[in-house]
């Protein structure tokens, strides 16, 4: 277990290191020179030159990657173009409301995607397994930024039951598990929940179908044990690939929450991004897209060794 | 007799090839057939709008805004500029259906091009090629889209060059295994061992065997490009206004869900309809080519 555990970590670094210089490179495939954004029009030669300088920007690449990487490390993500504070406090809160929202959406997914795709791959070809197929179906094909919309058309619009926009009343920024917070919560969480309840759905259906139809479970049956008990090894054996999926749709649902947050104003990392894109604001644009992607490195990792460490079948391979 | 004439009476029973049992296979699957009629549909309206009679899609109406579905003179009512929807649903298919399919495309050929060379080659090139696919494998493919879309600014290309980085990895990935155990087969030895050059046999012996599962699994991923075109659209960094394209549109009317809501929700029920058939077509194709998932 440790070795394997050492090898996973090991592994990790380099992709850090990848996703590290993709970010990087973010702001060198933009158009534009990046001192147009902060420069007076009429700033001289010498001025610019200066600035550049100033920024580091007159250093070859490698160097300024290097620099970069240093400050990054230290937890210096440079200062927002456009507000002038540091770009690491900014992603902070914003991280910390899309972890909000994510892990909601989770608690409301994963619970009826297991469900859903058990009962699915229990009854196999049956009315059960066919309803639960096409739910899954439509939660993959839709868009969700259009169902947001739709569930605000619904329960903002038409009933007037919950609001539909921000994180708390009158805008509030700060979170306080009440529920005046805890209603502005329930759409984006419901909205975002709907693509992994399809995805965890199908995923544990092929699975646990896959897994009654092997050669064990046939055994199991003719020693005379209770369909209850089969259940329960089939569970154990479905586990360790169903935790994998869900881990990589938790840190989907922290990437993938851009849109959701637009549509309904929600203060976290997409909210941040989108306005940094608008804003032209690449240290704030970069910082964000570094640390959700970390993020999603991170969790993986942590899918990875969970998952060792509940089937002794994958350390070997 | 000549000999010329012997090859009319060919021994060889004629069998009917792969593909056309994959068709026939497809035919009878009524979902995937409504599905394909539907697509079809779609993308035929939308490369003939101009000739079918419709309203001009850029052409608005102060007093005529927002009016519900049903108005005469607009069957599916018109938007927030008075224009009508039906023409500018229809249009939009154009933009929205080329932003969605074009880089899976592309990123079909790139990326199947890229595995098998890693699988065939194995060593070194694998290395390079699949480490790297691992490093954009970290990002989640919204925000990997996202970001390269907000970096490079707004534009129907830098949409295509985007959504085309984000389809490539998966593809090389799913090709390099596919590839790596069309390798492992004793078939590959022998045309080795009897000589073949190594573009020889990756053209005879290789791709023939590794497509039909890339091409599944390429399928597949167009219902989510599709929804993530319109994305980028709807977020401002794909296409520009006044273009009709369902994901912008459906950011334009996001302001009239209080006036007229149903007509705000059509756009993005496009985009739904479209990823849906994509998704059962895609699905029908995997069970009629018998690829497992």
């Amino acid at each position: 277990m440790l070795s394997y555990l050492i090898r996973r970590i090991l592994y990790v670094l380099p992709v850090a290191f990848g996703v590290s210089v993709i970010c990087f490179m973010l702001v060198q495939i933009a158009p534009g020179d990046p001192l147009t954004a902060i420069m007076p029009v009429d700033a001289t030669a010498e001025e610019q030159a200066a600035m550049r300088a100033a920024y580091g920007l007159d250093k070859p690449l490698p160097v300024q990657y290097a620099i970069w990487i240093g400050n990054i490390v230290q937890g210096d993500m440079g200062k927002s173009i456009a507000t002038g504070r540091p770009v690491a406090g900014e992603v902070l809160v914003a991280v910390n409301n899309s972890l909000l929202l994510a892990f909601s959406a989770s608690v409301i997914a994963f619970p009826i995607g297991l469900f859903l795709g058990f009962l699915a791959g229990y009854f196999r070809d049956t009315l059960c397994d066919k309803a639960v197929t096409a739910i899954a179906i439509a939660g993959v094909s839709v868009p969700n930024y259009w169902l947001g919309i739709v569930l605000v058309i619904i329960f903002s619009v038409t009933l007037g039951w919950l609001p539909s926009m921000g994180a708390g009343p009158g805008g509030s920024q700060d979170w306080h598990w009440d529920w005046l917070h805890m209603r502005h919560l329930i759409l984006p969480a419901v909205t975002l929940a709907v693509v992994p309840i399809g995805i965890v759905a199908r995923t544990v259906r092929a699975l646990v179908g896959d897994i009654f139809s092997m050669d064990f479970v046939q055994a199991l049956y003719a020693k005379g044990m209770t369909r209850f008990d089969v259940l329960r090894h089939v569970m154990r054996n479905a586990a360790a690939t169903a935790l994998s999926v869900m881990g990589l749709q938790l840190g989907y649902l922290l990437g993938g929450s851009i849109l959701i947050e637009t549509v309904f104003n929600w203060p976290g990392s997409g909210f941040l991004l989108s306005n940094a894109i608008f804003q032209r604001d690449l240290p704030l644009l970069q910082g964000t897209i570094l640390v959700l992607a970390l993020f999603f490195v991170f969790a993986n990792l942590i899918v990875d060794v969970l998952q060792a460490a509940i089937d002794p079948r994958i350390k070997r391979t | 007799m000549a000999a010329t004439d012997l090859g009319k009476f060919s021994a060889t029973p004629v069998t009917p090839g792969y593909w056309s049992g994959v068709f026939a296979r497809l035919s009878r699957d009524p979902i995937a057939m409504l599905c394909l009629l539907i697509l079809l549909a779609l993308i035929l309206s939308a490369m003939f709008a101009p000739y079918i009679g419709l309203a001009d899609p850029y052409k608005g109406s102060m007093i005529k805004r927002l009016a519900a579905i049903g108005t005469p003179g607009y069957p599916l009512g018109s938007d927030e500029q008075g224009r009508d929807m039906l023409a500018r649903l229809i249009y939009g298919g154009r933009l929205t259906l080329f932003i969605g399919l074009v880089p899976v495309v592309l990123a079909f050929f790139i990326g199947t091009a890229l595995g098998i060379l890693a699988g065939y080659l194995g060593g070194w090139v694998n290395t390079i090629i699949m480490r790297t696919v691992d490093v954009f494998f970290a990002f989640p493919s919204v925000l990997l889209a996202i970001a390269i879309s907000g970096a490079l600014g707004a534009g129907i290309v830098n949409s295509l060059v985007s959504l085309t980085i984000v389809f490539i990895p998966p593809i090389t990935r799913v090709a390099e295994s596919v590839t790596s155990g069309v390798r492992a087969l004793d078939y590959i030895d022998a045309a080795r061992a009897s000589g073949g050059k190594t573009v020889t046999i990756i053209r005879v012996h290789v791709v023939g065997n590794v497509l039909g599962p890339i091409f599944v699994y390429a399928t597949s991923l167009t219902s989510v490009c599709m929804i993530l075109a319109a994305g980028l659209s709807f977020l401002g960094i794909g296409v520009s206004p006044p273009e009709p394209e369902w994901g912008l549109m459906l950011n334009t009317l996001r302001s009239a869900i209080y006036v007229n809501p149903w007509v705000a929700a059509l756009p993005g029920l496009m985009v739904f309809i479209t990823s849906l058939c994509l998704n059962l077509l895609s699905d029908g194709l995997r069970s009629a080519m018998n690829v497992k998932a």
